[in-house]
């Protein structure tokens, strides 16, 4: 009978259960082996076919909340892009994202400083900031790049950056490579830029909207996918780079079992109980 | 009057950046580039107008004394104290480093933004326990189907099929059981169809109301009853 008490748990013990499995893993993680997956290695492969140097769109369209699922894919793309000695125009399409996106542009950058990479801001990369519109942003980008951003997020005046010199409209980029937690994000790039301006481009998102990108990337619009933080983690794999998103797949992996394991023994209590009920 | 302009308006308006899609002669292109410019502009107004609804709402709740009118306090305060020190302090450089509107992001918007994310990890695992109940043929594959994937995504999954079917006296084909290959079939498949004849109805859908806004067909957007 106490198994089929189990119903009628208090769900803070559930809530418990979940902060120490995520937050175990966290402080002592186990090194599951990441295998990258074919949309993953796609991803990797689209960045590294650009030609060296080359200046690339990347819109980071996601928020704080969605920061620790997409940042980490944000810093793997960023370093391949430098690695690659590209230039980079950030754009922020989520209003409450551009200092955040700010922030992980600066860390990485940091990065290639004290290795005694001089990345200067405005010459090697911009962060055009936030811009409110959506789509009409998107559409307005295609007539003009400073023209959508006439000052960037620190309040430079966009045309007098050195970096911009050469940039026109999407025509100036060979791949505009797009970090999305949702609406404005993949979709409304494929639809509105992809489509309409030919722009060859990639997407990391959310693994709750990875299922809705795959149509886009089995058509080809998309040239590769990281879903979420498994597909982060994947690229760090194929990146050598031990980040952020490895360190979390432990978590997310003993996590995924559980809520697994709850919809198993949520269905077992549920039909013992029908059974039961039946007999009596 | 109140009615005709607006819908005047938007039939002339949207018909222009409809065709500027596709003609690119600089009658029609051009006005639809300016159109399209005028919108970020109007999306921009919309924020103030955001603004001012929802100081009205909350001024509302608290003078009524509703049962949560101290949390509606604690908004209009947080609202009032970031546009001050944005707009009089701060000014344009309120989103460098340093500046008390990036204080307030960092140590208030952030963790809070992010807490109200993370809860949903606690209440998707007690929903699952409680509300995922497999009653049909149907909602069997869809929650086998979950499983699979929910597993597979993950490297635990591949490591809990090879330390239960890696065995040296299981047959070949068993001891290859991988969920990873499983649930990326699922994905590429049936997950793939599902969600490209959603898309292509949505897109359908869409268009039918873009031309039903632009004929004067669809008045909703205006208010009212009709």
């Amino acid at each position: 009978m106490r198994f089929l008490e189990l119903d009628r748990i208090d769900r803070r013990w559930i809530f418990l259960v979940v902060g120490l499995l995520v937050l175990i893993p966290l402080l002592w993680p186990i090194g599951l082996p990441i295998v990258p997956t074919t949309p993953v290695r796609q991803y990797h492969d689209a960045i590294a076919a650009i030609p060296d140097g080359s200046t690339v769109l990347m819109s980071c369209d996601y928020d704080p909340a969605s920061t620790p699922e997409l940042g980490p894919m944000a810093e793997t793309s960023l370093r391949q892009l430098w690695d690659k000695r590209c230039k980079i125009v950030v754009t922020v399409l989520w209003n409450g994202g551009a200092a955040v996106v700010d922030q992980t542009i600066e860390h990485v950058a940091d990065e290639y400083r004290a290795r005694g990479v001089p990345l200067k801001d405005g010459v090697d990369y911009v962060n055009l900031g936030y811009k409110s519109g959506n789509e009409a942003v998107m559409v307005l980008m295609g007539q003009g790049i400073a023209s959508a951003f006439p000052r960037d997020q620190h309040g430079r005046v966009t045309t007098q950056l050195p970096i911009m010199r050469n940039v026109t409209d999407y025509s100036s980029f060979p791949l505009l490579v797009n970090i999305s937690a949702g609406y404005p994000g993949t979709k409304e790039w494929v639809q509105q830029v992809n489509s309409r301006f030919h722009l060859p481009m990639v997407s990391g998102c959310t693994a709750v909207s990875a299922p809705e990108f795959f149509p886009y990337l089995q058509s080809g619009q998309l040239r590769g996918l990281l879903g979420g933080m498994a597909g982060a983690a994947e690229y760090e794999v194929l990146r050598k780079e031990r980040g952020a998103a490895t360190s979390g797949m432990d978590a997310q992996s003993m996590a995924h079992l559980f809520i697994a394991l709850c919809i198993v023994l949520g269905n077992v209590v549920h039909r013992t109980r029908r059974k039961e009920g039946a007999s009596s | 009057m109140k009615r005709e302009i607006p819908l005047f308006l938007t039939a002339v308006i949207g018909a222009i950046v409809l065709a500027g899609f596709f003609v690119p002669h600089q009658f029609i292109s051009v006005p639809a580039d300016y159109f399209q410019r005028c919108a970020v502009i109007v999306v921009a107004f919309g924020y103030a107008l955001g603004g001012a609804n929802l100081v009205r709402v909350n001024l509302e709740g608290i003078a009524r004394r509703h049962p949560d009118w101290p949390y509606k306090v604690v908004l209009l305060v947080g609202m009032l104290v970031t546009l001050v020190f944005g707009l009089f302090v701060d000014r344009a450089k309120f989103q460098d480093p340093g500046t008390v509107s990036i204080w307030i992001y960092d140590n208030i918007y952030v963790p809070m933004n992010s807490t109200m994310f993370a809860l949903l990890a606690f209440f998707i695992a007690s929903a699952a326990f409680r509300a995922f109940r497999v009653r049909t043929a149907e909602a069997a594959l869809l929650a086998v189907s979950a499983l699979i994937v929910m597993i597979g995504r993950v490297p635990l999954g591949d490591a809990i099929m090879a330390g239960v079917f890696d065995h040296p006296g299981l047959p070949d084909w068993v001891r290859h059981l991988r969920l990873e290959p499983l649930q990326q079939w699922i994905m590429d498949w049936p997950q793939n169809a599902a969600k490209r004849a959603i898309l292509i109805g949505a897109a359908m859908g869409v268009m039918a109301t873009g031309l039903r806004v632009i004929l004067g067909i669809e008045r909703s957007y205006l208010g009212g009853s009709d």
